[in-house]
């Protein structure tokens, strides 16, 4: 069924692939994610919708070896095909359900770090085919770990890389380049987006509060099974507990309990680590 | 005439056994066994078993045949109404329904109907299973939402009448609560669980897993894009509450869901799953209901001392008396009249206690239970690495919310009649997405009265 339409390496460690999942690719809007599960042993893995095709029926991925079941993910090739694919899930972000004239009134910066760029890229397309100018900044620590330059670069305005070690774009982080360009390039936006590590939304929303810039943070919560059922992804917004899954994963910045929320992120890294030292690789898994 | 013979004990694997192990609890009686429990069957000319049977199995027909020897006749029985007997018989409230209403029990003990069901889908599916007589084919398509029981029960009664069934599952296994809820130890899930959905698929009905009804699809694109005649929503109960008191959201605080979905669905305890689960060396489980115990029974066989915390006395607690009993002889403790104030973390904000108060019972409430009063001052710790709050469900509201016309009442669960119709023309819902959180059987009753309302809008329709 899930089949790998195609699959490259973006850097040493991100993978995008293209999956067919008819039924998903026709209802996806940006904003929202998925569930994948590579193998029957596997975990179910939430994973921002990167692009969708309506027509070709396919969903794209962009994924990051982090622990074991990443690496699952990555290990498939071209022609291999995921257990389970499920989705989409999550709302859509605000803007899709706009009036245009309300769309039209809108200045958007998306703040994109690392392996969030990947989301951000639908979403900023989406705007783009509406005729809404948007500029982006995207982050990574070096310019190798830079991803989704070209593709960005086609759908919006402004384009503002930076990197850690200053070796493409803006040396510095992607808060600094916020403040550079509301405060000394005297760009003026309506709404702010960031999607990326939840310490880079946590500071991008602090200097989004004291650029006095409303703030959308899209939130990659713990899960099971992403329908509301289980309860892991609770994040607490503006002092109550919500459902990231079906009551996100995009939320008002300024209201999340962002050190909540990185601490719960964690909640099984040891067993995580543990696992990869188990599990490391399955070669020849189902042939 | 009836033997007046004591009940037939079942056999169990022993408490200390089990606690260790994810295998089945209750090995259920073999052919001698189950043979000499049905002659203790009065065949009462008014049977008060079957109108206390949700699904209403004919109760004695089955259990005569059964004393006869006639197993593969006895399934018959049962598969005119139930069409998921091994699993009934597995995890119904019998003592609040057929064997609660058994006239032997008014003196003794009643008959043990739940295992004799149990013992015949058992017998039946080791020896070919039933062949059910299915209509020729009505060219009609009927969507159903969720593979959980009310949906599995109505797609086999509509499949049986000659419609072309299609269920959706959001997860990627069928089954529902069946699979991600109730555990291995009570509920075998490739043994008897995939079982008797290969049954309902023999009837020719087709499971989609991966599609989430409001989201994949919409019940709108079902009807008017995808030419289904009607639509079953048997979405299940939904998300799970917590208390709200201070700490809920520390590391090492689950929902009994994300527990038993982790375990069960999930395989956690299993070596060769992935999936990983929190349990520690000491867990408290918040809650009375079955999910509680399973979840209790779930922590203590993944290695941890566990505790249940209950607000009112053990008279009061909703679970099955058979899971109770269990989960007593296998080593759990029950902190009855004890309720949760707050949750205590510790400095990396990992739970390490529990804050409770103690209570008393005073004047009972609307549902005739004496209603839980704190005591005063009577504050006290437990210390736990895990809590797991199995406090019940509030609906999902993802398909109310992306079907035009479909209402909800005051608590969010869909509004429908006594045969499943609801506000919507062509959509009929049942089980816990009407009721709330119930059970299996009243789930599957639901479906079966949903079929039958169907059939009729559809007939009616053309």
């Amino acid at each position: 069924m899930y089949e790998i339409i195609t699959k490259e390496m973006l850097t040493p460690t991100i993978c995008r692939m293209k999956v067919y999942a008819p039924r998903l690719a026709a209802s996806a809007l940006p904003g929202q994610f998925l569930i994948v599960r590579a193998t029957e042993s596997g975990e179910r893995i939430p994973l921002t919708i990167s692009d969708y095709d309506k027509e070709a029926g396919t969903v794209t991925i962009v994924t990051q070896q982090i622990g074991a079941s990443s690496s699952e993910i990555i290990s498939f090739e071209e022609g291999e095909s995921f257990k389970d694919v499920v989705g989409p899930l999550g709302i859509p972000s605000d803007f899709t359900e706009m009036q245009e004239e309300e769309l039209k009134a809108q200045r958007y910066i998306f703040i994109a770090g690392g392996v969030g760029t990947a989301p951000v890229y639908p979403q900023v397309k989406w705007l783009h085919e509406r005729g809404i100018a948007v500029d982006v900044i995207v982050g990574a620590k070096t310019k190798d770990l830079v991803i989704y330059k070209e593709e960005m670069e086609d759908v919006c305005d402004n384009l503002y890389l930076c990197t850690d070690d200053g070796s493409a774009g803006f040396k510095g982080l992607v808060t600094a380049m916020l403040e550079k360009l509301v405060n000394e390039d005297g760009k003026k936006y309506t709404q702010a987006v960031a999607i990326g590590p939840m310490i880079m939304m946590k500071f991008a929303t602090l200097t989004a509060k004291k650029l006095e810039l409303p703030i959308i943070v899209s939130l990659n919560t713990l899960m099971v099974d992403g329908t509301g059922m289980c309860g892991a992804c609770r994040v607490t917004v503006a002092g109550k507990t919500r459902f990231a899954c079906v009551e996100g994963p995009e939320f008002n910045g300024y209201d999340v309990d962002f050190d909540e929320a990185m601490r719960r992120q964690g909640m099984y890294k040891s067993e995580e680590v543990e696992a990869n030292e188990h599990h490391k690789c399955r070669i020849g898994r189902g042939k | 005439m009836a033997n007046k013979i004591p009940r037939v004990p079942v056999r169990e694997q022993d408490p200390k056994v089990r606690a260790t192990n994810f295998e089945e609890v209750c090995y259920g009686y073999n052919v001698e066994e189950a043979q000499l429990e049905a002659t203790r069957c009065l065949h009462c000319k008014n049977p008060r078993c079957v109108a206390a049977c949700p699904v209403s199995v004919k109760i004695p027909n089955f259990i005569a045949q059964v004393a006869a020897g006639n197993f593969a006749a006895a399934a018959s029985v049962i598969a005119e109404d139930s069409s998921l007997p091994a699993i009934c018989g597995r995890v119904c409230p019998q003592e609040t329904q057929c064997e609660g209403s058994c006239i032997l029990g008014v003196k003794g003990e009643p008959v043990a109907i739940g295992k004799l069901e149990r013992f015949v889908a058992d017998w039946s599916r080791e020896n070919g299973g039933v062949k059910p007589e299915i209509a020729p084919s009505n060219g009609h398509k009927i969507a159903v939402i969720g593979s959980g029981p009310a949906g599995l029960a109505c797609a086999s009664d509509l499949a049986k009448l000659g419609y072309d069934v299609t269920i959706f599952e959001a997860l990627h296994r069928p089954g529902g609560v069946l699979e991600y809820g109730i555990p291995e130890f009570r509920l075998p899930k490739d043994k008897v669980v995939a079982a008797e959905i290969e049954s309902v698929k023999a009837l020719g009905v087709k499971i989609e897993t991966n599609v989430i009804a409001g989201r994949t699809v919409t019940i709108d694109s079902l009807l008017d894009e995808e030419g289904f005649a009607a639509v079953f929503v048997g979405s299940g109960a939904g998300l799970p509450k917590f208390m709200g008191i201070p700490g809920e959201n520390l590391n090492g605080v689950f929902s009994a869901n994300e527990f038993l979905t982790r375990n069960n669905l999930m395989k956690a305890y299993r070596e060769d799953y992935m999936t990983p689960i929190h349990a520690g060396k000491k867990v408290v489980v918040v809650g009375g209901g079955n999910v509680a115990m399973d979840a209790a029974r779930t922590a203590l066989r993944l290695g941890a001392h566990t505790t249940i915390v209950y607000r009112r006395t053990e008279m009061e607690l909703p679970a099955r008396r058979e899971e109770v009993h269990h989960a007593k002889e296998e080593g759990i403790e029950f902190a009855m009249l004890t309720n949760p104030v707050e949750i205590i973390g510790d400095e990396k904000g990992w739970v390490k206690a529990v804050k409770c108060i103690r209570m008393e019972l005073g004047e009972p409430d609307e549902s005739g239970r004496r209603s839980p009063v704190a005591v005063p001052g009577s504050e006290f710790e437990i210390e736990t690495e895990t809590v797991i709050m199995s406090l019940g469900t509030s609906p999902n509201p993802l398909i109310a919310r992306t079907t035009a016309g479909l209402e909800t009442n005051r608590r969010g669960c869909l509004v429908a009649d006594e045969n499943g119709a609801t506000t919507r023309e062509g959509v009929f819902a049942g089980g816990d997405a009407v009721t709330g959180a119930a059970t299996v059987i009243l789930a599957m009753g639901a479906g079966r009265k949903a079929a039958a309302a169907i059939d009729q809008y559809v007939k009616s329709k053309n």
